[in-house]
């Protein structure tokens, strides 16, 4: 841990763990001036690494470009660049790492390397006002429930198999819906799901505080096969898949007792999640949230954001020590920003 | 009767009650208005089915439970001893290094003998135990168990007290976890101890984001 020049004002940062690659910036004081995202869409299948990473390295001069523009700022306004340093694809992530370390180099600024899933519990937290939520962070790589407790965000509960977004994806391609820009699956999967009128009878597991989703999927895809609508399926699906992260969070909340619930990650976007965790919340008497939808999905201004708390709390990535972390757990990152008791 | 509530859970409410001069725990699963009622339903009607029917042949194994005086499926409750002890989740971080040993040794053969006659007891948190005055462990809740030999079930039920362990009690976890692994094994036997235990790393390498896996690949 290097020291740096005093806290100036901006921060960039980088998110490019999966499909999406995204510049967004953010002030010392929290507000986000910026936030510009690209995603690879894939012609067919799931997200290829080696493919993606490239449509990353393609329009990375882009994106940062029109960051910095809609900030109304010049390159050399900015005090720190932020990446996110992991968790997710190797390829993908090294991209974004590569014009990250480019850009600390070239303006003589530090480099944050930032937990990705860090990244959206803390942009939920900075939209919504929570500071001491149970956060649900589902998307298409992760589905977790966290709470912070004595210097770190602990995990109470997690998949564990497949995420919950994946989980839609893979259901989505295999009954033949296309990923389309401005239209994730999950959202295609949603809207299907409102159509549907029949519970098709589907696994639904829950073991402790964790919950298994595999089986889930596959259960579904046979069940399409075996001539249910599709509609049902869907239907069936999101209620099972969601009744089971909801009872899992009721029960991380019954046993963490937080005043707070936040709903974080790309499947936050999804309104029937959002109520059955609503009811939840009003049960055990929590404030309920949900990260706005710009922020749900990744997105650089997280990063950035999160990169402001970590400078700020002194934390820096000499870039011998930034190569990135394809697998590193939330609870395994100290978060000294975080100031509860 | 009348009723006063424990314990309001996230699956069900506990209600302290007298019943027929006894003091009882009255476990009422109320429906969850998230699910959609048909699921909710039936997987209420299950657990209250299954949990007594668990705990039943857990003292059969020799494993401490509240004895059961009622159970009633239309309304998912469910009548049983009220233990008088200490829940094990508010001792563990407070008391000596020795008594934790013993404390976590003791659950540990609790959890073998379970696993001996073939139950999985699918929640083992700290919050599901109970020590009682004669310093002997009772578990309860067992709403999400099985009945199973396999080893992937009873992996998965070590592999969950070990998470439940370092969320809750992280200071102590790997030290708590390591007593209820002897006392696990002077009941199973070492050879089954090493089968568990490689299930529990195989499923925890199947988790996300798993740091183990990576050096493997």
């Amino acid at each position: 841990m290097a020291t740096g020049k005093p806290a100036e004002k901006y921060c960039l940062g980088i998110e490019s763990t999966a499909d999406d690659f995204g510049v967004g910036i953010a002030t010392f004081n929290g507000e986000i001036l910026a936030s510009v995202t690209d995603g690879y869409v894939p012609e067919t299948g799931g997200i290829h690494p080696r493919e993606a990473a490239r449509h990353h390295a393609e329009v990375a001069d882009k994106v940062l470009t029109e960051a910095i523009a809609k900030a109304q700022l010049k390159p050399s306004e900015l005090s720190v660049v932020a990446f996110a340093q992991g968790p997710g694809l190797g390829p993908c992530l090294r991209s974004g790492a590569t014009v990250a370390r480019a850009l600390s180099a070239y303006l003589n600024i530090p480099l944050v390397g930032v937990n990705h899933s860090i990244g959206h519990i803390e942009i939920g937290k900075l939209q919504t006002g929570a500071k001491d939520p149970l956060t649900l962070y589902a998307s298409g790589g992760n589905t977790m429930v966290t709470a912070y407790a004595s210097g770190r965000y602990r995990i109470f509960g997690e998949t564990l198999d497949i995420a919950l977004g994946n989980c839609l994806d893979v259901f989505a391609r295999e009954a033949g819906l296309k990923n389309r820009k401005g239209m994730p699956l999950g959202a295609a999967v949603e809207q299907l799901a409102a159509k549907g009128e029949k519970l098709v009878a589907l696994p639904y597991v829950v073991k402790g505080m964790d919950m298994s989703i595999s089986g889930l999927l596959t259960a579904a895809i046979a069940a399409l096969q075996k001539g249910e609508r599709l509609e049902d399926v869907c239907f069936s699906l999101q209620e099972n898949a969601f009744s089971m992260v909801t009872e899992v969070t009721e029960r991380a909340l019954a046993h963490t007792e937080k005043k707070e619930v936040l709903l974080t990650g790309g499947v936050a976007a999804n309104k029937r999640l959002q109520k059955m965790l609503g009811i939840i919340s009003a049960d055990h008497d929590a404030k309920f949230s949900v990260v706005p939808q710009k922020f749900a999905t990744d997105n650089g201004a997280m990063i950035a954001w999160t990169g402001v708390l970590a400078y700020m709390s002194g934390l820096m990535t000499p870039v011998d020590e930034s190569f990135v972390k394809v697998r590193w757990r939330v609870d395994k990152v100290d978060v000294p920003w975080v100031k509860l008791p | 009767m009348s009723a006063v509530l424990l314990k309001k859970g996230a699956e069900a409410s506990l209600f302290i009650a007298d019943w027929q001069g006894r003091r009882v725990v009255i476990k009422q699963r109320l429906p969850k208005t998230y699910r959609p009622p048909q699921l909710d339903l039936t997987i209420r009607r299950y657990r209250t089915i299954h949990e007594p029917q668990l705990m039943h042949e857990a003292k059969r194994a020799g494993v401490p439970t509240p004895l059961i005086y009622l159970v009633d499926v239309e309304n998912a409750s469910i009548t049983m001893e009220y233990i008088e002890g200490i829940q094990v989740k508010k001792l563990v971080d407070s008391i000596c290094e020795a008594d934790r040993a013993e404390l976590c040794q003791g659950i540990g053969e609790e959890v073998g003998k379970l696993h001996v006659h073939g139950i999985v007891h699918g929640d083992l948190t700290t919050s599901n135990m109970i020590l009682n005055q004669e310093g002997r462990v009772f578990l309860v809740d067992f709403g999400l168990g099985e009945r199973s030999e396999e080893l992937e079930a009873q992996g998965v039920d070590l592999h969950l007290l070990r998470h439940a362990l370092q969320s809750t009690h992280f200071r102590v976890a790997e030290e708590c976890f390591h007593a209820v692994l002897e006392g696990y094994t002077a009941v199973v036997g070492a050879h089954r101890m090493q089968e568990v235990l490689g299930k529990i790393r195989e499923i925890e390498k199947r988790g996300r984001y798993v740091a183990e896996r990576q050096q493997e690949t």
